[in-house]
């Protein structure tokens, strides 16, 4: 079996000014998304209190929501979890309240109500660790991408490195745009699983940049886009084999996963799919308008040979 | 040139031994046991305690799988759950026969049912996260403000004795936000109270003020005494937190320091959360005061007190029976002058009481008191996250010596024992506050482990069909070496008993995912090769040299994250951190060295290899 049939190298570097304008557009599309409409970020972020509650048999959700609203739970918010039997209730921090001891009280007013509720799950987040959370994720990121930077400036050449980090951060962005569109909820794992991509898409771009170095050492008469053609459509089969690889995996905890790794998966799809494409075809670009040439390769090679002899 | 030397073999063969032998606990799964441990220090776990729980069990005529004992715990594994509460109950009538005045705490735990040999051998079941096997994760913030006030409200009575004993008169100590404040009439006295200060307490600072005739002298304390207090705050408070949960029974609890001021407290298999939060979360300590009597039967000033305005040193409160009184807020005695205290029964009167037993400082201290004060009230209050309460406000008959006192005033039973637990416990150095809370039932994280698993597992299965039908023997070899990164991950984090949680079970299953990429970009340089025309075994060989270097720069962008992951993340996300970083390192190694092997080992040795079986070989150009 042998997917991939490719008779001559793909001009992808001909489009170049197309995709780059495709993922201007997605980028600022997702940016768009973000300031108007911002995440929903979980109660880690935003502290309060998260409970997951089982009932034996499915309860009225707006009958347990204005119970709630009665015995002094303002915007709370009460969904179906999994099933009808389970639900989640979110109920934001208040001032001048005990809240470590919300829980216990939104317990009692639902035991009140009937239907023998039993609790499943208690997550409570005060207000301090929450801030500490989303500064800390924020650390987390600028060390990534200082990190892989400084990896692949060294590894490579700056050039390299300026582009891979563009190409995926803007990845990043896109996958939290669609966060935003959706308002799906932006938790902890969510935030890991954004991290994991960045760290795993820039494989991609550094597939593709082993081998136009490789290629600029071989190909002495070719021209640099000729070269990154080559590069691009050489990796190109092992590029789909190993993301569709990985996207099998995340595409089985989406299944099996339940609730919980619901968004970490959704994350990693959307990030695999986008770092398939911006990695091989947003950086390339940007690597080539950035002024590659062969002498930035070559020249080093010679000298280290020098110092052999 | 596709031959390894026999040493390499070696080490994958014993690396997969190894593998298997630290991932096999894993698979045996636990049973029921019960744990007994010791809750005082001067009580002993030793094999004499084995033994007596031994001979307990068979004088019961209850059938265990065994009794192991370590430095802290005396173990016993049964073969169900019923017969595990039968034994416990056993036990802890044997070991307890006083029930307010336990030695040890018999709990319920789970014990890993793979045999000795293994055991022997350090070879453990990974230890699951909380969200994988259900209980409660408390994150406490400790108040070190607090600290530093309870410090210098100390600081003020020491010093009042202090100038008391060196006749320095003054008008007026009392806690001034961070500060002790010293009123004087002049001068003079004001330096005498300064040398005397300054000789004794060498760890304030001293300044002198001046407020409107009234000369002061301020006493702050130093930064590195404030730091100590601090650190000592924290420390404390981790004690006196084990001695709390020492009485709740929790077979397996973490207490841990995080950060300079935080507490991280887990307690596996708890599922009353409220008890455990209000044990936690209680920063009862008793205090000792006298009563303003002149003033508590003086209505008028009553009134104004009730309102609000007490009596300047004296704070107004309201007794248990309902009768309101005025307390001094000078402090004669604190609870940690407290050995024991011990629910039990009023002598005359029968009604519930708490014991409780001062040591030899608080003795004196009391009997000093008591002595000086016959005839006049004194009030035990019980002060709870700030707030006081008078529990009882006895009249003092005669002096009491030999630190041996009673409280008691309309408990009830409960409420004496309780009172009595919290008080025992020991005080809090600093309040603190629960900050994160996360409880799961045990359903819950039985299910949460099911979903991990099953993810990984179709995840798998999905992979390998794919690899296999592609690659062919190549794929297959690929499948197995990424067998054999699962293997080593869940033997690595087996072995080094790192805790698994639900996200880090997903990493598990994403590392698999990632780590297919390697193989992935070997098979296809291999297939490269042999479409430029290069013969099997230098298209294998070229192959694999080629796309190592690939591999090494793919895979350490992804550990940058996982590294970046583990400094900033927390809880559940340092377990995906610590996972996803193990499982490139693992990756790298079964991929490249592990299929090479096999590789090597099959077609290697051909001489004259004319096919290799890495699937169709398409060529532009052939049809």
């Amino acid at each position: 079996m042998e997917f991939f049939r490719i008779k001559r190298d793909i001009p992808f570097m001909k489009h170049a000014l197309v995709f780059n304008v495709i993922s201007l557009l997605t980028f600022l599309l997702a940016v768009f998304f973000l300031t108007t409409k911002g995440l929903h970020f979980s109660i880690e972020f935003t502290g309060g209190t998260l409970m997951e509650v089982n009932y034996a048999e499915a309860p009225n959700v707006d009958q347990v929501r204005t119970r709630l609203e009665k015995d002094g739970f303002t915007d709370t918010q009460v969904q179906n979890f999994g099933s009808a039997r389970d639900l989640l209730i979110r109920v934001p921090l208040a001032k001048n309240m005990d809240t470590a001891r919300t829980s216990e009280r939104v317990l009692a007013t639902l035991t009140a109500a009937g239907g023998n509720p039993q609790m499943r799950r208690v997550e409570f987040v005060g207000p301090q660790v929450g801030k500490e959370l989303a500064s800390d994720g924020a650390m987390a990121l600028l060390l990534v991408c200082f990190g892989i930077m400084a990896y692949l400036a060294l590894r490579f050449e700056w050039r390299f490195a300026v582009s891979a980090i563009i190409a995926n951060l803007h990845d990043i962005v896109i996958i939290l745009g669609f966060f935003a569109f959706f308002q799906w909820e932006f938790s902890l794992p969510v935030l890991a699983a954004v991290l994991a991509i960045l760290g795993y898409s820039v494989n991609e771009s550094v597939v593709v940049f082993d081998r136009i170095r490789e290629n600029f050492k071989k190909m002495r008469k070719a021209t640099v886009p000729q070269v990154i053609d080559n590069a691009i459509t050489a990796t190109m089969s092992r590029t789909i084999i190993t993301h569709g690889c990985t996207q099998m995996v995340v595409l089985s905890m989406l299944l099996f996963g339940g609730e919980t790794l619901h968004y970490f998966a959704l994350a990693l799809t959307i990030g695999i799919l986008f770092g398939i494409y911006s990695s091989v075809l947003v950086s390339s670009p940007l690597v080539m308008w950035l002024g590659v040439s062969r002498d930035q390769f070559i020249q080093p090679k010679k000298e280290k040979e020098e110092a052999v002899v | 040139m596709n031959r390894y030397p026999l040493w390499k073999y070696l080490i994958v063969v014993a690396a997969v031994v190894l593998g298997l032998l630290y991932t096999l606990p894993n698979f045996y799964g636990e049973s029921p046991a019960v744990q007994v441990s010791s809750v005082k220090t001067t009580v002993k776990v030793d094999a004499k305690l084995a033994q007596r729980v031994e001979e307990t069990l068979q004088a019961a005529n209850i059938a265990h799988q065994g009794v192991f004992s370590d430095l802290n715990s005396v173990r016993v594994r049964f073969a169900g759950t019923e017969i595990q509460i039968k034994a416990k109950d056993a036990i802890e009538k044997a070991l307890n026969p006083d029930a307010d005045n336990a030695s040890y705490v018999v709990a319920l735990n789970l014990l890993s049912s793979s045999p000795n040999w293994l055991r022997a051998l350090h070879a453990l079941p990974m230890y699951l996260g909380l969200d994988l096997r259900g209980g409660v994760h408390f994150l406490l913030q400790v108040d070190m403000k607090g600290a530093l006030t309870k410090r210098l409200d100390a600081t003020a009575t020491d010093l009042r004795t202090l100038l008391r004993d060196k006749s320095v008169r003054h008008i007026g100590i009392g806690r001034d936000g961070l500060m002790v404040a010293i009123k004087f009439r002049d001068e003079e006295t004001r330096k005498a109270a300064r040398a005397a200060i300054s000789d004794s307490q060498p760890e304030l600072i001293l300044t002198e003020a001046q407020d409107g005739a009234d000369l002061k002298l301020l006493a702050a304390l130093k930064p590195e005494a404030q730091k100590k207090i601090q650190e000592f705050a924290v420390k404390q408070n981790i004690t006196t937190l084990h001695n709390r949960i020492n009485e709740l029974g929790v077979a397996e609890p973490v207490i841990q320091q995080q950060g300079a001021d935080r507490i991280v407290v887990q307690l596996p298999g708890v599922q009353d959360t409220a008890k455990a939060k209000d044990i936690l979360g209680r920063t009862a300590t008793l205090e000792v005061r006298l009563v303003d009597d002149e003033n508590s039967e003086n209505a008028a000033v009553m009134e104004q007190a009730a309102h609000g305005q007490p009596p300047l040193g004296t704070e107004y409160y309201v007794e248990r029976s309902g009768r309101p009184l005025l307390v001094k807020k000078q402090v004669v005695l604190t609870g940690d002058r407290l050995t024991d205290a011990q629910p039990g029964f009023d002598n005359q009167t029968h009604e519930p009481a708490v014991h409780l037993t001062l040591d030899s400082a608080g003795a004196r201290i009391f009997k000093d008191i008591t002595r000086e004060n016959v005839n006049k009230r004194m009030a035990i209050l019980l002060i709870e996250k700030g707030k006081g309460e008078v529990i009882t406000a006895p009249v003092i008959r005669t002096e009491i010596g030999g630190g041996r006192v009673q409280i008691s005033g309309r408990m009830s039973t409960m409420e004496a024992a309780d009172t009595a637990l919290l008080l025992r416990a020991g005080s809090l150095a600093a309040p603190m506050e629960i900050i994160e809370e996360r409880t799961i039932g045990p359903s819950l994280g039985a299910e949460n482990i099911k979903k991990g698993f099953d993810s990984t597992l179709w995840g798998f299965a999905a992979v390998a069909v794919f690899m296999t039908a592609y690659y062919l023997l190549f794929g297959f070899i690929s499948v197995i070496a990424l067998a054999c990164n699962l293997l080593f991950l869940i033997a690595l984090l087996s072995l080094m008993q790192a805790t698994l949680t639900l996200p880090g079970m997903a990493a598990i299953a994403l590392t698999l995912g990632m780590a297919i990429d390697a193989n992935v970009l070997i098979n296809e340089r291999v297939r490269e090769e042999l479409r430029n025309g290069n013969s099997p075994q230098a298209a294998i060989s070229a192959g694999y040299e080629r796309a190592f270097g690939t591999i090494i720069d793919s895979n350490i962008t992804t550990l940058i994250a996982g590294v970046a992951l583990f400094i900033f993340g927390s809880g559940p996300v340092r377990g995906f951190a610590v996972v996803l970083c193990l499982g490139i390192l693992t990756s790298i190694f079964s991929a490249v060295t592990v299929s090479r092997a096999i590789v090597n080992l099959y077609y290697g040795r051909q001489r004259k290899l004319e096919k290799v079986s890495i699937g169709q070989i398409w060529k532009a150009g052939a049809k």
